[in-house]
């Protein structure tokens, strides 16, 4: 909606593709959580479990890690790094990138190993990465195409803003 | 850059508040979190110091209603003001829908209030971003304290283009809802251009 960026606009289709890859690396890395949010701090999808877990400030805490991570790296001199890693008593948190676009998290604990959740997180990375490169795509086609598809915005009214309000 | 989930039904939209330190922005993030209802709002998250100065965010999820079926979501941050967490600031701003710049309305703040704005076209336009394209509105904020300076004064100086502004006092509420409201609005009104 701004000058240089592209809306992330997801579908039934994609999300599911990702909610599957998702479910797949919660299974066999034997994790207690995995989940996947943009680098805005927006949940995108979340696999595992979630009760008692409060994912929208996870995932705005995570991306604001990444970001404070990566503020560091240009000023090391490096583009990115790519991988932080957090031990915990119990739990431990591994976070990387997938692409350029998102972050993926995974929470273990003993049950697991870091060893593993590498193994598995790169595995789904390149699954992952594959599903968000087509989503951005279509997003740039669709745009230079000047294609509006059936827009649920496209008639907001005052009144629907002020019902918000109320 | 907002977040359209067509599977869930929600649109993400991520506002900052930005200004000079301790002009407030905190400070409304707090009024709103304390008036809202606890199912339209999640944990207000504050990254501070041991003194209450902002350090690397605050954070506010709210989900207010729904509009045309989609569940509206706002990602409320606060920028540091402090002038050395610059580096700070630029991350914030990233994928950011609508700014609200909180100036400090007392006048040995305004040399303040200009230097910040300037920062916030800097670190902006270092991302690709226009504030003249942007939804953007001022809040005159502390309006009850004795040297202010005038309404007609401080939108000469920070607001040349006319955008929206709004009088506040974030510690007693006044102006805060009409000032989230105000930038709500926009950044609606800009997803009904750009979808
Ligand atoms: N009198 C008065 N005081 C206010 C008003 N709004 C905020 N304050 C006070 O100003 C001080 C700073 O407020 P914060 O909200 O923490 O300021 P901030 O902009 O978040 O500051 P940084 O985090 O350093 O950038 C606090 O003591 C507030 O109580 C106002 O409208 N009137
Ligand atoms: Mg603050």
């Amino acid at each position: 909606m701004t000058n240089t960026a592209i809306n992330l606009v997801m579908y039934e289709d994609e999300f599911k593709k990702i909610d599957e890859e998702l479910q797949r690396l919660y299974q066999q890395s034997n994790a207690k959580l995995v989940f996947l949010v943009d680098k805005n701090g927006q949940l995108i999808a979340i696999a595992g479990e979630t009760h008692n877990v409060d994912t929208t400030s996870l995932a705005s805490l995570t991306a604001g890690n990444i970001a404070a991570t990566g503020g560091m790296a240009r000023l090391l001199g490096e583009k990115e790094f790519s991988l932080i890693y957090n031990e915990g008593e119990r739990d431990n948190v591994h976070i990387s990138l997938v692409g350029q676009w998102v972050i993926l998290v995974v929470v273990f604990d003993q049950r697991s190993s870091l060893g593993l959740v590498r193994l598995r997180v790169k595995k789904s990375s390149e699954v992952l990465a594959r599903i968000f490169d087509e989503i951005h795509q279509k997003a740039e086609s669709a745009k230079k195409e000047g294609k509006i598809e059936e827009s649920p915005f496209a008639e907001i009214t005052d009144e629907d803003i002020d019902k918000l309000f109320r | 850059m907002s977040f359209i989930n067509y599977s869930s039904r929600e649109i993400n939209c991520k506002i900052v508040y930005y200004g000079p330190g301790l002009c407030g922005k905190t400070t409304n993030l707090q009024y709103i979190y304390k008036k809202t209802n606890p199912e339209q709002k999640g944990k207000l998250i504050s990254l501070a110091t041991e003194t209450e100065r902002t350090l690397f965010f605050d954070f506010l999820p709210l989900a207010l209603g729904d509009i045309k079926g989609f569940r509206v979501r706002f990602h409320l941050y606060t920028v540091p003001g402090q002038v050395f967490y610059a580096a700070s600031r630029k991350l914030i701003l990233k994928g950011v829908d609508g700014v609200v710049f909180v100036a400090d309305s007392q006048i040995d703040r305004m040399e303040a209030n200009i230097e910040s704005l300037e920062d916030l076209k800097i670190n902006l336009s270092e991302q690709g971003y226009d504030l003249e394209k942007l939804p953007f509105v001022i809040q005159y904020n502390k309006r009850d304290l004795p040297n202010i300076v005038p309404v007609d004064e401080l939108n000469k100086v920070l607001n040349p283009n006319g955008v929206p502004y709004f009088e506040a006092v974030a510690t007693q509420g006044t102006g805060v809802f009409e000032t989230l409201k105000g930038i709500a609005k926009l950044v609606l009104l800009e997803l009904k251009k750009n979808y």
